[in-house]
C-alpha cells in the first residue's frame, strides 16, 4: 500500500459514509467504501471520487465494498459513475463485495442507461418533412372540427328559433351579468382614459391650428366606429372567453361533459349558447358604455385645456357622429362577441388530458379571439369602404 | 414485532369552524408495521392522513415524531422530515405537464444533488419496481387509473423513505391490479423494513395486508377500535366495526 487518503464532511460522518483510496503497485487503485451509501451520502462522495479519480493514472480500478453498512439506489449509481468513468478512459473496472440484488440493479441501470443514450440520440433526429406533415394534419383536423363546431351552431341556433323556450335562460341571465353588469366599471374606466388620452394628445396638435373644436369629432367618431368595439370586445375575451374557455375546459376534464351527453343533452344547446347569447347581448351594451365614458373623458379635455363649451363640445360632436356610425360600431360589437363566445367555447371543448390543457386552452382563446377580432375589424373595414 | 415508536399522536381533535371532524385520538405508528386506517366514508381518514404529514395543524393536540412535536417543528427539520417519508394521495396527485419517469425524477433532483442522468435512472428503477417499464414516457393522462396509482407510488418510494402513507391505494381498482398493489405494499414492508400507514375501506385489501387497524367511527369522532383487523372482525366489541369489518348494513 503506497497511499491512503480520507474523506469524510459534515453529515458524512454521521452517516459513516466514507472510502478510502489505496494505490497499489503503482496500477491498481483500490477504493475501500464504508458506512451507508445512501440518498444522502451519494453527491458528496460522487462528487469527491470522480476528482480523486482524475488525479491518478492507474489502469486498473477496483471497489471494495466489504465494510459497508448499507447502499442503495443512490449509491449505486456512484458505482455506475465511476465504471463509466474508467469506460472513458480505457482503465478496467472491478467490484468485489456486490450482492446479487445489487448487481442486479447495477445491471438494471446499464441497460437503462444505453436505452436512455439511444432514445436521445433518435429524439434529436427531427425530420422536417415529418414536421412538416404533422404540423399540416394538425391544421387540418383542426380546421375541419373548427367547421363542425360552427356547423353546430347554427344548427343550435335554428333549433333555438323555432324553439326559444330550449335555450337555458337563467345560466344566460346569469353569463350577462358576468360579462356585461360585471365588466362596466373596467370598461368604464378604460375607456374614460382612453377618450382622455386621445383628446389631449390631438388637442396640443390642433391647438396650433386654431381647429380646438375637432377634438369632439376625433374622439366620438373613432370611439363609435373603431376604438369603441374593439377596446371593448379586447376586454371582453380577456375577461369572459378566457372563463368559458377555463370552465368548460375543467367540466371536460372532470367528465362534466360527458356526463351531459349520456344524459342526452346537445352540447352546444347546454353549453355554448346560453354563452354565445349572452355575450351578443352584453358586448353591444357595454360597447355604448364604453362610447359614453370615451367622450366624456374627451369632453373634459376640451373644455378644461381647450375653453370649449360644454354646449360647442356637444354640439359638434352630434354634427360629425350620425346614428349610421354608432350602428356600425353595435353591428361590429356583435360580430366581435359571436367570435369571442365561439372561440371561448371551442378552446374549451377542445381540453383533453390534464389540468394544464385547460391553462392552454385559456390562453389560445384569449389570443385566438384577439387575432380573430383584428382580422374581422380589418375585413370590415375593407367592406365599409367600397360598399 | 419491533415496538420502536415512529408516530405519537395524543388527544389530537381537529375542527373546521364549529365542525368537529375528530377528536380524542390517540394512537402509535410502530416502526416497520403496516398500519390501516379504517373507517367508513367521511369519517375523516384523509383528514387525519394530512395531519400525520403536517399538510394541516391540529386545532389541539399533538403528533410526535420521534419526540419532536410536528407543528413546532423548524423547516428545515420539517424538509428532512419530508425527505423520510413518501405520500401518495387518493388520486394520485402526478404532475399532468410531466411524463412518469418526470415525476418520479422530481424529488430525486430535488434532494439528492445527483447528475440529471442518474436521477432519471433511479426514477426508471422505481418505476421498473412497481411494474410500469416501458411507459416512462407516458403522460399521467395518457395512462390508466391503476397506472397513476402505481406511479404515485414509485414517486413516494423515490427517496426510499422510511414511511410510506397511503390514501386509498387500491380504491377504484379493479382485483387484479389491486392485488398486485397490495403485494407490492407487503414486498416493501418485508424487504426494505418500510413503515407503511394507509387509510382505506377496502375490506379485502385490509385483511390482506393489515398486521394492526384503527377503526375511526363517523358518528363519535374517535377510534373506537384497535388490533388485528382478522380478530376484531368476530371479537370486536363495538358492532359497528363489527358489520363493518363484515360487511353488514347496520
Amino acid at each position: 500500500m503506497i497511499k491512503v487518503r480520507k474523506n469524510s464532511k459534515n453529515n458524512h460522518v454521521e452517516t459513516g459514509a466514507d472510502y478510502s483510496l489505496q494505490l497499489m503497485s503503482d496500477l491498481t487503485l483500490v477504493i475501500t467504501f464504508s458506512g451507508k451509501i445512501d440518498l444522502y451520502t451519494a453527491s458528496y462522495l460522487q462528487a469527491r471520487l470522480i476528482s480523486d479519480l482524475k488525479s491518478h493514472d492507474a489502469e486498473d480500478v477496483i471497489i471494495n465494498l466489504n465494510n459497508i453498512d448499507m447502499i442503495d439506489d443512490y449509491g449505486l449509481s456512484i458505482l455506475y459513475d465511476i465504471e463509466a468513468f474508467c469506460d472513458r478512459r480505457g482503465k478496467s473496472f472491478e467490484i468485489l463485495h456486490l450482492d446479487a440484488t445489487n448487481q442486479r440493479k447495477l445491471d438494471f441501470f446499464k441497460s437503462e442507461i444505453n436505452t436512455l443514450k439511444h432514445a436521445d440520440k433518435k429524439d434529436t433526429k427531427s425530420n422536417f418533412f415529418l414536421v412538416l406533415g404533422d404540423t399540416t394534419l394538425i391544421f387540418l383536423r383542426e380546421f375541419k372540427k373548427s367547421i363542425l363546431f360552427i356547423g353546430d351552431i347554427i344548427l343550435s341556433f335554428l333549433s333555438l328559433c323555432m324553439k326559444p323556450k330550449t335555450l337555458r335562460f337563467k345560466d344566460t341571465i346569469n353569463y350577462v351579468q358576468k360579462t356585461g353588469v360585471d365588466a362596466i366599471f373596467i370598461v368604464g374606466l378604460i375607456s374614460f382614459l382612453l377618450g382622455l388620452i386621445m383628446a389631449f394628445m390631438s388637442a396640443i396638435q390642433l391647438k396650433q391650428f386654431g381647429a380646438n373644436i375637432y377634438v369632439a369629432s376625433l374622439v366620438g367618431l373613432s370611439m363609435a366606429r373603431e376604438l369603441g368595439p374593439i377596446m371593448t370586445s379586447i376586454i371582453v375575451a380577456g375577461r369572459s372567453g378566457s372563463a368559458f374557455a377555463a370552465e368548460i375546459g375543467t367540466m371536460k376534464i372532470s367528465e362534466e361533459v360527458d356526463a351531459l351527453k349520456i344524459m342526452g343533452f346537445d352540447i352546444t344547446l347546454f353549453l355554448v349558447m346560453p354563452r354565445l347569447v349572452a355575450t351578443v347581448i352584453a358586448l353591444p351594451i357595454l360597447t355604448l358604455f364604453s362610447n359614453f365614458f370615451a367622450n366624456l373623458g374627451g369632453l373634459i379635455v376640451g373644455t378644461g385645456m381647450l375653453g370649449l363649451t360644454s354646449h360647442s363640445y356637444m354640439h359638434q360632436l352630434g354634427a360629425t357622429v350620425a346614428l349610421n356610425d354608432f350602428l356600425y360600431g353595435i353591428v361590429k360589437s356583435i360580430i366581435f362577441a359571436l367570435l369571442i363566445a365561439s372561440v371561448g367555447c371551442y378552446r374549451g371543448l377542445s381540453v383533453h388530458g390534464g389540468t394544464e390543457e385547460v391553462g392552454k386552452a385559456t390562453t389560445s382563446s384569449v389570443v385566438s379571439s384577439i387575432f380573430l377580432i383584428i382580422l374581422a375589424d380589418s375585413m370590415m373595414a375593407v367592406i365599409s369602404t367600397y360598399w | 414485532m419491533n415496538k420502536d415508536i415512529i408516530i405519537e399522536v395524543q388527544e389530537l381533535m381537529v375542527k373546521f369552524d364549529d365542525n368537529i371532524i375528530l377528536q380524542n385520538i390517540n394512537f402509535q405508528v410502530f416502526k416497520g408495521e403496516i398500519l390501516v386506517i379504517l373507517g367508513g366514508s367521511g369519517c375523516g381518514k384523509t383528514v387525519l392522513l394530512k395531519h400525520l404529514i403536517g399538510l394541516l395543524r391540529p386545532y389541539s393536540g399533538t403528533i410526535m415524531l420521534g419526540g419532536t412535536t410536528l407543528s413546532d417543528m423548524q423547516e428545515n427539520l420539517y424538509r428532512k422530515f419530508l425527505s423520510k417519508i413518501g405520500v401518495t394521495f387518493q388520486g394520485g396527485a402526478l404532475l399532468g405537464s410531466m411524463t412518469l419517469e418526470e415525476n418520479v425524477s422530481l424529488p430525486i433532483i430535488e434532494y439528492s444533488g445527483l447528475p440529471d442522468i442518474s436521477a432519471r435512472i433511479i426514477a426508471r428503477s422505481k418505476l421498473h419496481m412497481v411494474n410500469l417499464e416501458g411507459y416512462e414516457n407516458y403522460y399521467p393522462s395518457e395512462v390508466s387509473g391503476g397506472m397513476k396509482k402505481r406511479a404515485s407510488i414509485a414517486r413516494a418510494l423515490a427517496l426510499n423513505p422510511d414511511i410510506l402513507f397511503l390514501d386509498e391505494p387500491s380504491a377504484g381498482l379493479d382485483p387484479v391490479t389491486s392485488a398486485e398493489i397490495d403485494k407490492l405494499i407487503l414486498n416493501l414492508n418485508k424487504s426494505l423494513g418500510t413503515t407503511i400507514v394507509i387509510v382505506s375501506h377496502e375490506l379485502a385489501s385490509i385483511f390482506d395486508i393489515a398486521k394492526r387497524v384503527i377503526f375511526l367511527d363517523k358518528h363519535s369522532k374517535t377510534i373506537t377500535a384497535e388490533g388485528d383487523p382478522h380478530y376484531l372482525k368476530d371479537n370486536c366489541e363495538d358492532f359497528r366495526v363489527r358489520n363493518f369489518l363484515n360487511r353488514k348494513i347496520i
